[in-house]
């Protein structure tokens, strides 16, 4: 059997594991996936290789004692094995004050993320697609570097209390960084879909060329604040620092930018520009995601931001419990609103400012305010007068998104987008911002 | 794959990334799973002799297979609670080919049968000629003897497996409770333990077996102003190490007293712990950095991460040709500044090693991921570029008939590549303790601890922060400063470095988690230094109001 089941096929085996519990909870989490990939480097390919894997996880309850067993195997023996295996932890382990029980059914929205199209990608196909984007690089004294990723997987979720969700999903995420063969140019693009007859390999390379013979003969600009408009794989790096730091139990204990003063959180206030509005929704036709998150908790549109208000903070379910809220399970995906320009109309209505392409080694600073540090990478340009004049040198940048994001100019038309920084897919506008702060040069093409 | 890799996959994304960042694949299992031996040697030759044969069957002009076990112990706490206890063990098997001139992989979990290693050998074959047409030349690989049946054991004395959980819970809960005792808010405590049990064979007559044992204990303090709602935290002056259980014992030879103290092969995290909690006090309160050009004083719990970014990065060969330029980079030190014999990475007083032998240090084995027998060798001497880091397939364009013995793979499911061997700074060959270096320091910083790290593709500008921070005034420590990073250009800044320590200073740093390649994969790697001096470092003020 594949290692990817049917929603029938895993919910028949997920049932037969729950009929050998003797625990008071039981919880069965399954999964499966294949991957494949082909990376290449100096216009030939190096490394490339396929995996597969699978897991099934049970966890057994006895009040609040807790135990978790997993196996690599699905026959009856092996079954029974792992829920025994995950009883006896349960009983030897310390009670967690923690842990909620497990949930009773849920109802969830419909999403889909899978696409036949990419989960029949052969060696082949793969070796088609990189093809295409070598034939335009090579001929050009360019030197391409790139990866293109694919796989399908589902994951199941299966408890005691007859709560039951599957989702299977496939994605494609090709990266490609194109160098001039003297080394003064480099140009970056890369593209996120869940479906892979979307992935124009060919297309894609074309920008990152474009960008590399753009870059080349860069000059230097003096550190300082700057105007800058961030493409959204720049933006992105920057605004998922703020998705990662809504946990409300970090901002109730005063240690995130969440928090205020006396126990209090920055729930419910203005914090960015009132433009700015982000949420989640796994039904995004361009960003489908699971409708449950891990623990089962079902998940739908949410706002996280709204006109730029904090209007919600993750809350685990243990911590609404004891703030007596009601759970907000963190999202599956992130989608920022944005406005009406194009890039060209945000580069033409600026007289003077930083076109950045790509952001490189994003790291926190100070947690209390958010601060960023980084540097620009792949095509830097200055801008005058409404016209790309020249490339730029690469810069290290300081800067917090929330600075940022109140210092905002213009939002452009959102796409989806994949983060350099942590592979994220997500859909985000460019952004043209004010003041944004250079703090150094870099030699570095 | 790490869990964030599986967690895109099942559109979990974002809900994962506001969980701790653990990197680690694997499943989880019963503590005492993790003692049992694994697959015994025997069977592993017969399951790595079938994917032998099956990639030569089909065409394979090079083959090696590596089986591997990787356990994994976490056990995450905060305040007076145990959050959370994590054993993962995975298991599978990585074939590696050549068939047409080029690289194919291919992995399978779970791999028990020699029908598994035999199919992940054919369908690394596949993969291998579906690319060759990619290729422009064909993979040449630097001749490698074949060493038989060995195997190599990390020199450990206690197993932290076998150390009761009870045991180590106790530890990290006494550890929290010292802190809440001594004025902190918050404190969180970890304890990494890893081993691999790896298993390599290949088409050059090798078959070694290899247990390989790391430990990280960790924490971080968080202290609150109440009336002004600032946090500052400090985190462990620990370092994650080659070593069992017994680096968690204290012996008062390990401990590098002064401002603080410091540990070499022990660490006392009950000591520690109990300075944070007062210094996360003294950092609230402390002197925010007037910005400008300081002389720093760098403690080797600081300087391992300047090391592994500014050296050990440069000068991985594969950047240098191009490799990694879609993701991790390339590299300012190319071959032609190599090759001239006279580029200045540094001062005089600079030698820098790569060393895969040294005891006790994380990237420590007896062979590599591609039957390589380990060494040490010069990177730069007196000052001066002398050599790169490379592996099998890449040795020949620096002139070497030999591998140097640095390809490794974070799992069986991930392909192996050039990785970061321990990149260490010598220690100076004339005595000098800290003290007598902070004695001649007019206007100066001297920084404890790692903190916030980043550097550009090429590794040229960088910009480093800490945890402690102490205001050096004519020779004397002045006081606490906080607020504090420094940036520099890498060249400028070892070419700024007046005065290195003697080796009775001489202590281990390291990365756990270093990242690199794509799909990404994590090593662990140590980096050696006594404390360094460097003069005339730009200094920036990080503080910004909202």
């Amino acid at each position: 059997m594949s290692v990817i089941l049917t929603e029938a096929e895993a919910k028949a085996l997920l049932q037969k594991v729950l009929s050998y519990s003797k625990a008071d909870e039981c919880e069965v989490n399954l999964l499966g996936e294949t991957r494949g990939n082909l990376r290449y480097a100096r216009n030939e390919v190096s490394t490339s290789g396929a995996l597969t894997n699978k897991n099934l996880a049970v966890q057994s309850a006895f009040g609040k004692k807790v135990g978790v067993a997993t196996i690599d195997e699905f026959d009856d023996a092996s079954i029974e094995k792992v829920v025994r295996r995950s009883e006896e932890l349960a009983k030897l382990a310390p009670e967690n004050p923690e842990y909620m029980g497990v949930l009773e059914p849920q109802q969830y929205i419909k999403s889909d993320g899978y696409f036949e199209s990419t989960a029949s990608v052969t060696p082949d196909k793969r070796a088609d697609a990189v093809a295409k984007s070598l034939a335009l690089s090579s001929d050009k004294k360019l030197t391409a570097a790139g990866f293109l990723e694919d796989a399908k997987g589902f994951t199941a979720l299966m408890n005691s209390k007859g709560l039951f969700a599957y989702y299977r999903n496939t994605n494609v995420n090709f990266s490609l960084t194109v160098r001039t063969d003297d080394g003064t140019g480099s140009g970056y693009v890369a593209k996120g879909y869940n479906d892979f007859s979307k992935l124009d390999t060919a297309a894609a390379t074309k920008i990152a060329v474009q960008k590399s013979l753009g870059s080349v003969g860069a000059k230097a600009l003096e550190p300082g604040k700057y105007t800058v408009i961030l493409e959204p794989t720049a933006a992105a790096v920057l605004v998922e620092n703020i998705f990662f730091g809504m946990d409300a139990r970090s901002a109730d204990e005063g240690r995130s930018f969440f928090s205020k003063p006396g126990g209090k959180t920055k729930l419910g206030e203005k914090i960015v520009d009132e433009r700015v509005t982000f949420y989640s929704d796994p039904t995004h036709p361009d960003l489908p995601a699971a409708a449950w998150s891990g623990d089962g908790q079902p998940q739908g549109k949410m706002l996280w931001i709204d006109k730029g208000v904090v209007k919600n903070l993750t809350y685990s379910r243990f911590w609404a419990q004891k703030k007596g809220v009601k759970p907000v399970p963190g999202p599956n995906n992130m989608i920022m609103a944005g406005g009406t320009a194009t890039l060209d109309e945000m580069i033409k209505s600026t007289k003077r400012g930083i076109l950045v392409t790509k952001l490189w080694y994003i790291r926190s600073v100070d947690p209390q305010t958010l601060l960023l540090t980084g540097l620009t990478r792949d095509g830097t340009f200055y801008i005058e007068d409404g016209k790309i004049k020249y490339p730029i040198k690469n810069f290290r940048f300081n800067e917090s998104p929330i600075i940022m994001l109140n210092n905002l100019e213009t939002l452009g038309i959102p796409e989806r987008v994949v983060s350099t920084e942590t592979n994220q897919n997500y859909i985000l506008p460019p952004m043209k911002i004010r003041e944004f702060t250079f703090s150094s040069l870099s030699d570095a093409v | 794959m790490k869990r964030r890799d599986f967690m895109q996959l099942s559109g979990m994304g974002l809900g994962a990334m506001m969980l701790p960042n653990i990197p680690v694949m694997g499943r989880s299992v019963a503590p005492e799973a993790l003692l049992d031996g694994g697959v015994d040697v025997a069977v592993k030759k017969r399951l790595a002799d079938a994917a032998l044969n099956a990639a030569k069957s089909k065409g394979a002009t090079y083959t090696d297979v590596r089986i591997g076990r990787y356990l994994n112990q976490f056990v995450v706490t905060r305040e007076d609670k145990v959050q959370n206890i994590v054993n993962t063990e995975s298991y599978g098997v990585g074939v590696r080919v050549i068939a047409n001139g080029c690289w194919g992989f291919a992995a399978i979990v779970d791999a028990k049968t020699e029908a598994d290693t035999a199919r992940a050998a054919e369908e690394a074959v596949a993969i291998a000629k579906a690319n060759a047409r990619l290729m422009k030349q064909p993979v040449q690989l630097a001749p490698q003897k074949g060493y038989g049946e060995v195997s190599w054991k990390a020199p450990i004395q206690r197993n932290a497996f076998e150390v009761p959980i009870q045991e180590k819970v106790d530890l990290l809960l006494g550890v929290n409770d010292a802190a809440l005792k001594n004025g902190a808010n918050y404190v969180n405590s970890v304890l990494f333990m890893v081993n691999e049990q790896k298993y390599f064979a290949s088409t050059d007559g090798s078959y070694i077996d290899q247990d390989i044992h790391r430990i990280w204990p960790i924490f971080a303090v968080t202290t609150i102003d109440p009336k002004t709602g600032k946090f500052e935290t400090r985190q462990a002056l620990s370092a994650p190490v080659g070593m069992g259980y017994e680096y968690l014992q204290t012996n008062p030879k390990d401990k590098i007293t002064g401002i603080t103290t410091r540990y070499n092969k022990g660490y006392d995290m009950l000591e520690d712990v109990i300075a944070a909690a007062k210094q996360t006090k003294e950092k609230l309160a402390a002197k925010s950095v007037e910005a400008g050009k300081y002389d720093l004083i760098l403690d080797p719990s600081h300087l391992w991460l300047t090391i592994h970014e500014s050296v050990g990065h440069p000068l991985e060969l594969d950047r240098v040709l191009g490799y990694e330029a879609n993701f991790a980079g390339t590299s300012f030190a190319t071959l032609d500044k190599w090759q001239s014999k006279n580029f200045n990475y540094g001062s005089k007083e600079v030698n820098l090693f790569a060393d895969k032998t040294q005891v006790g240090s994380l990237g420590a084995v007896g062979w590599d991921d591609e039957g390589v027998q380990t060494k040490k060798w010069d990177l730069v001497k007196d000052g001066t570029l002398v050599n790169y880091q490379a592996i099998r397939d890449q040795v020949h364009i620096i002139g070497e008939k030999e591998s140097q013995g640095c390809c490794y793979a974070d799992s069986w499911g991930t392909v192996q590549f050039q990785r970061m061997a321990n990149v260490s700074l010598a220690a100076g060959k004339t005595p000098l303790s800290v003290s007598e270096m902070i004695k001649d320091v007019k206007k100066g910083i001297y920084i404890i601890g790692d903190g916030s790290f980043s550097i550009d593709q090429q590794r040229y500008n960088f910009q480093f922060g800490g945890q402690l921070y102490y205001e050096i005034k004519d020779g004397q420590i002045a006081g606490m400063l906080k607020d504090v990073a420094y940036q520099s250009n890498t060249q400028e800044f070892w070419n700024s470095c007046v005065k290195v320590c003697d080796e009775r200073d001489y202590r281990l740093g390291g990365s756990f988690f270093d990242g690199k390649g794509q799909p990404q994969q994590v090593s662990a790697v140590s980096h050696g230094s006594s404390t360094a001096r460097f003069n005339g470092v730009n200094v920036i003020n990080t503080a910004r109001k909202i």
